[in-house]
């Protein structure tokens, strides 16, 4: 079965692609929330909220691409429910082909999927005057970030996707992710949040991979803020990758 | 095709066995101990009311269940223990058309024929549009496509590779009668080459125009199973009695809706019925 894995993986990731490149709308709003935000944040907010930064534009935009992401993922909880729906997953599930590689193909097409939102919202932010000091190496280790981040809350949006019994049901699990930024370093410093709320934002996932992209943008050293990040994506990568898996084989025997 | 299915074929026992099989969902004891067998290159007719447990006894013939108790062998192989194996020799179509509705239908299937491992997807793909004749459709996608088209280019998709074993569940539900009579036209066609169908369905016409043997499931069980002429047998000898033929509804109305409009001109009708209605439609239609 194994040895038709990456053939198998192939196949279905050409048609989710052509799904999308079909149906580009669900790139497009994908990026209209964050661009709304960042809109908003920028020309309305941002005035008035003291970062210390000289342009809040730099200060704002690595919360907007972890934004991007939650919101591009429920695509995935979305396509992989309208399979399970439409019989076509039975289909496959019931070809002699590598059973798992069904979910590696959702897997994949949101990667890419979602990396096209994220070039296209990053566009928007240079064009709103958006300046960053990295090198090629600090963009890369932006880049490595945002897909391990993108990879583990694609796995997390697996298991909506064949547990739901409704459209909403399945993409309702990414609504209580996007406020996640609100409460953490993304929009605001912590330092005027106060104790319990600055406790929690100062130690959930967001702050610390907003702080590290942060840092990496403005060409500082990221200090030990980028293991908590690593650590933080990972675990989740394992635990949603576990539990995505153990939905599958509860559902395909 | 048929040349393919004797190399495959391991054993000349019955192309499907079942012995004492069981499922339940909680409480509710869907399957109570089926036996069935289905000869090689035969079309079985699952007859059930809606919840007698036909598609789960399909799902598990498919491997896409596992029983709770009793065997079941498919092309002489295990559905349980070599499931692997079972699901390269057989093919389902669910009561849904389970096609992607995005893809143009050529596209649904050269994606089947990647995941079959075929050589040369495109020409297998082809051949089907051509056979079922989708081949002016197949570069339209198929959220354009009728009913019977999809249900067509579905079972067209169950049929890569040659499976030697086809399921078919409820092949026609929800169909209009012109697709219900393409369906059945694609369902000879298979039976003519050798591959072995099991078909579940509701309506009792379509089991006796098509069936080679019919089966009968109730509350779980298997409680008659023959031929027609076999099942005839268990009812008290006919009486003669003489009544003046006239044509059936569906028989007016598919002369009359002439080869379905908006689909791609296929003529796969074999009824002769409508053909002898044909010319009390003609005067229907003649323009005053």
């Amino acid at each position: 079965m194994t040895r038709h894995f990456l053939g198998d993986t192939a196949a279905l990731l050409g048609r989710s692609l052509r799904h999308i490149s079909r149906s580009p709308d669900t790139i497009i709003t994908t990026a209209i929330m964050p661009i709304a935000f960042l809109l908003l944040f920028v020309y309305v907010f941002g005035g008035a909220i003291e970062t210390g930064s000289d342009r809040y534009v730099n200060y704002l935009l690595p919360g907007i691409l972890l934004i991007t992401v939650v919101s591009g993922i429920s695509y995935t909880a979305y396509r992989l429910f309208l399979d399970l729906k439409g019989g076509i997953f039975e289909r496959f599930q019931s070809m002699p082909i590598a059973r798992s590689a069904v979910l590696w193909a959702h897997v994949l097409t949101s990667l890419v999927a979602n990396l096209i939102s994220l070039v296209v919202v990053v566009l928007v932010a240079l064009a709103m005057g958006f300046r960053s000091g990295a090198g090629v190496l600090g963009w890369l280790a932006v880049a490595g970030i945002m897909l391990l981040f993108t990879l583990a809350l694609t796995w997390l949006a697996v298991i909506p996707g064949l547990t739901a019994t409704s459209v909403d049901g399945a993409s309702a699990f990414s609504y209580p992710l996007i406020l996640l930024p609100f409460v953490s370093s993304a929009f605001v410093p912590t330092d005027t949040m106060p104790g319990p709320v600055r406790a929690f934002a100062e130690h959930q996932p967001v702050t610390s991979i907003v702080n590290t992209i942060r840092a990496l943008f403005a060409g500082q050293p990221v200090g030990g803020d980028i293991w908590t990040a690593l650590a933080w994506c990972a675990g989740l990568l394992v635990l949603a990758y576990a539990g995505a898996m153990a939905v599958h084989h509860r559902k395909v025997g | 095709m048929s040349a393919d299915q004797s190399t495959m074929s391991p054993a000349h026992g019955p192309a499907i066995q079942v012995r004492g099989l069981t499922k339940s969902y909680r409480e509710l004891r869907v399957l109570r101990g089926v036996d069935l067998d289905v000869a090689p290159g035969s079309i079985l007719a699952l007859l059930g009311a809606n919840g007698a447990g036909k598609t789960t006894l399909v799902r598990i013939l498919a491997t896409l269940l596992k029983p709770d108790g009793g065997t079941a062998h498919v092309h002489g192989l295990d559905v349980t223990t070599r499931a692997a194996r079972v699901r390269e020799s057989v093919s389902l179509t669910g009561q849904f058309a389970a096609v992607d509705e995005i893809l143009t239908g050529r596209e649904n299937l050269v994606l089947v024929a990647r995941l079959r491992h075929l050589r040369d997807p495109g020409r297998v793909a082809d051949d089907l549009l051509g056979r079922f004749a989708l081949t002016e459709a197949g570069g339209r996608r198929v959220g354009t496509y009728s009913g019977g088209m999809r249900r067509r280019l579905d079972i067209a998709m169950s049929l890569i590779g040659d499976p030697p074993v086809v399921f078919l569940d409820e092949p026609t539900t929800g169909l209009d009668p012109q697709g219900r009579l393409e369906v059945w036209q694609a369902v000879r066609e298979l039976a003519r080459q050798g591959t072995t169908v099991l078909l579940t369905t509701q309506y009792l016409d379509e089991a006796e125009q098509l069936a080679d043997r019919i089966a009968v499931l109730h509350h779980g069980r298997i409680i008659a199973d023959g031929t027609l002429a076999e099942l005839r047998r268990l009812l008290p000898p006919a009486t003669v009695e003489y009544v003046e033929k006239q044509p059936t509804l569906e028989d007016v109305f598919l002369a009359i809706v002439g080869d379905g409009d908006g689909d791609d001109g296929t003529r796969t009708r074999t009824d002769e019925t409508v053909d002898a209605v044909a010319p009390t439609a003609r005067a229907v239609e003649e323009p005053r």
